[in-house]
């Protein structure tokens, strides 16, 4: 007989081995899908996920790539990760990221065409405080009114959505571009553009902030009060009210962060791979980023590896799209496939799977280990 | 300023049809909310249940045989929540996101190369007599068959969870699920029940959106009309009959903001097309400022149920 009985605390090495029997599982699941798509597997596959690297012609331009792709990606995990762990849910980083954009974009274009060396730290600074307040919405409402979070971030999205094209249509056009809709290219500007740092690598002021944002990350949580705090809210919720961690506080500082952070990647990505305000300008880097905070573990150094495999799914299906004539929309359901293999084989970490009969001690201990697990 | 000649027949019909979906959706999430369970992954069953639906009627040429896939396509992806969540035990608010991302790109795999095209639609019951009430006939009485299903399905949802006992038990397994189990009652087995309910239920009702409401298939149509069906739930308190007021208000507010975009108003169509979820949230805001600590909501809703723990 089989039986799946709680560990008393999750497994380490599950832990750890879990993302990547999932990441094994989508590929497997993603070569049928692949196969019903009526495109062969291993050649899929293999355009997606090793071409982009490694393949002589292409990996020269896909390679930068990877790091343009992953630092929106990793920025906002890195933002999102401090809220799932503290079991609060910001699922609208996608609006946080548009409207930092447009904020950061606005405040640089009315001084156009200016040359200073100060415009670009402004409209990134903007773009901080554009995502942050727009987190403010979701977070105030939790705090103080207690409106679920979850619904308010979300709807925001759309709200978000209209704004980019009202600014790209109304505001924000380019007086100079014929009519078309979308702001001036930011890149092209000097005091505004956020150029390759090092030629061939794709690194941008976007990487260097992610990277920055990886490491305080890991110290908070390693070190700060903080980031006991924010765990213990998540773990045990009543333990950490007894210890004066204050809820609405908590809601407060996770939202500010993990908006600030989405902000920040948007006027990163509005002036420099994007390089204007567009219609079209969300491409969903807020939703993925969800995937990419749940595959990383919530851990800071494990993020950093989900970002950039989530970067090469990208770069890949793009690729692919191109190549072997698969739609982009398969590389979407293959990032959810993953998201569910993922939730689904953690009850290995959380739970062991034992063959043969219970004895009498195990039963008698399983009770108080669920608890203990708690 | 134009004068907005308001056509209330015209108007009415349009609220009955807008508001079906929401309607379907949310009395599926009610009762799988009522058990105790809740699943964000609407949006994802909704959108997979429209492109399943349009696909076989336009390759059967049968609507029924549409709406059924999109019952199935939606209930397919609601089995895969419930494995997760009741089987394996995983997180429902990551796994119900999920359930969204992964059926926003799937249905866009599934109905690519039948963007635009138009679907073959369904007709209405023929209620004689009735049709010809000025101005409310026409409106009320000579709508789709799947407009009178979702009423009739108001009250089932209803009559099922306070009228019988098997709903009686499905309320239990929400309120106190130890309670439940202890008393014998399968909890497990009843939420993957309710979840394979909601899951056709919003399927159905991402049908409706291609196979009657537009009637044709873009990427991500849906646009939200999941979510909002979740906020719905919530506005309604968990009640089959304030759920079906809501989706009339919230389906009020959407054909209102369509009319106004169709009749040219000097106001940015943008306002006009963010203001569906604008009215959602400042109706959450005023529901949790009235209804302070949660209220009605199903004291188990959203807690892993572990037997024996």
């Amino acid at each position: 007989m089989i039986r799946v009985e709680p560990r008393p605390a999750p497994s380490r090495l599950w832990n750890a081995l879990t993302p990547l029997l999932a990441v094994a599982l989508t590929l497997a699941a993603g070569a049928l899908m692949f196969a019903a798509l009526g495109v062969g597997p291993g050649a899929a596959l293999r355009t997606i996920f090793l071409d982009p690297l490694f393949d002589p012609r292409l990996a020269a331009f896909s390679r930068p790539q990877l790091l343009v792709k992953a630092a929106p990606l990793i920025l906002i995990a890195i933002g999102l990760s401090l809220g799932f762990r503290a079991g609060i849910w910001n699922i609208g980083a996608e609006g946080q990221y548009l409207i930092g954009a447009v904020l950061g974009a606005a405040a640089g274009l009315a001084l156009f065409p200016a040359e200073s060396r100060l415009i670009f730290p402004l409209m990134v600074l903007c773009g901080l405080l554009g995502g942050l307040l727009w987190a403010m919405i979701p977070a105030l409402l939790k705090a103080y009114a207690r409106t679920n979070e979850i619904l308010v971030s979300l709807l925001l999205v759309y709200v978000a959505e209209n704004v980019v094209a009202w600014a790209a249509l109304g505001p924000l056009r380019n007086p100079d571009g014929g009519g078309f809709p979308g702001s001036r290219q930011l890149s092209r500007w000097d005091a505004a553009s956020n150029p390759e740092l090092i030629a061939g690598t794709g690194a941008h002021w976007g990487v260097v902030a992610a990277m920055l944002a990886v490491v305080l990350a890991y110290a908070l949580f390693a070190r700060a009060k903080l980031g006991y705090d924010i765990r213990l809210a998540g773990e045990a919720p009543r333990a950490a009210r007894f210890a004066g961690v204050s809820p609405p506080r908590l809601v407060i500082l996770c939202f500010a962060v993990s908006g600030g952070l989405a902000g920040l990647a948007g006027i990163f990505e509005a002036t420099g791979p994007s390089g204007q305000i567009g219609i079209d300008f969300g491409v969903g880097y807020g939703f993925t980023a969800i995937i990419v905070a749940f595959l990383g573990r919530l851990n800071p150094f494990g993020i950093v590896l989900a970002g950039l495999l989530m970067a090469l799914t990208y770069i890949g299906g793009e690729l692919a799209q191109m190549m072997v004539g698969i739609p982009l929309a398969a590389i979407q359901a293959l990032q959810g496939m993953l998201l569910f293999f993922l939730l689904g084989v953690d009850v290995l970490s959380r739970y062991r799977v034992r063959l043969g009969r219970a004895r009498p001690a195990d039963v008698a201990a399983a009770p108080r280990a669920a608890e203990a697990a708690e | 300023m134009p004068v907005i000649d308001l056509n209330w027949t015209a108007f009415l019909a349009s609220v009955l049809v807008v508001s079906t979906p929401f309607l379907l959706a949310a009395l599926g999430e009610l009762v799988v909310e009522r058990a105790g369970v809740l699943n964000l992954g609407v949006e994802g069953m909704m959108i997979t249940g429209a492109a399943a639906g349009i696909v076989v009627a336009i390759e059967t040429g049968s609507p029924w045989a549409g709406f059924l896939c999109a019952a199935l396509g939606g209930l397919g992806l609601g089995l895969v929540f419930a494995l997760l969540t009741q089987g394996l035990q995983s997180n429902q608010v990551a796994t119900g996101l999920g359930l969204t991302l992964f059926g926003l790109g799937f249905s866009a795999l599934l109905a690519q190369g039948y963007v635009g095209v138009p679907a073959p639609t369904i007709g209405g019951p023929d209620l004689g007599p009735l049709r010809d009430v000025p101005i409310l006939g026409p409106a009320l009485f000579a709508r789709d068959w799947v407009v009178y299903l979702g009423l009739l399905a108001a009250l089932g949802v209803w009559l099922y969870l306070f009228r019988t006992r098997s709903g009686l038990i499905l309320r239990a397994v929400g309120e106190g699920h130890d309670a439940a189990h202890a008393l014998g009652y399968r909890v497990r087995a009843t939420r993957v029940a309710a979840i394979a309910f909601g899951g056709a239920m919003a399927g159905l009702a991402g049908g409706y959106l291609t196979l009657v409401r537009v009637p044709s298939w873009t990427d991500g149509m849906t646009a939200g009309a999941g979510w909002i069906a979740l906020a719905i739930v919530v506005f309604g308190g968990w009640r089959p009959g304030r759920v079906l007021l809501g989706a009339w208000l919230f389906g009020g507010a959407q054909a209102l903001q369509l009319r106004l975009q169709a009749a040219q108003v000097p106001v940015p169509v943008e306002l006009l097309s963010m203001s569906p979820y604008l009215i959602t949230i400042a109706v959450l805001v005023a529901i949790s400022v009235r209804r302070r600590a949660g209220g009605a909501a199903p004291a188990c809703l959203g807690q892993p149920f572990r037997a024996g723990a």
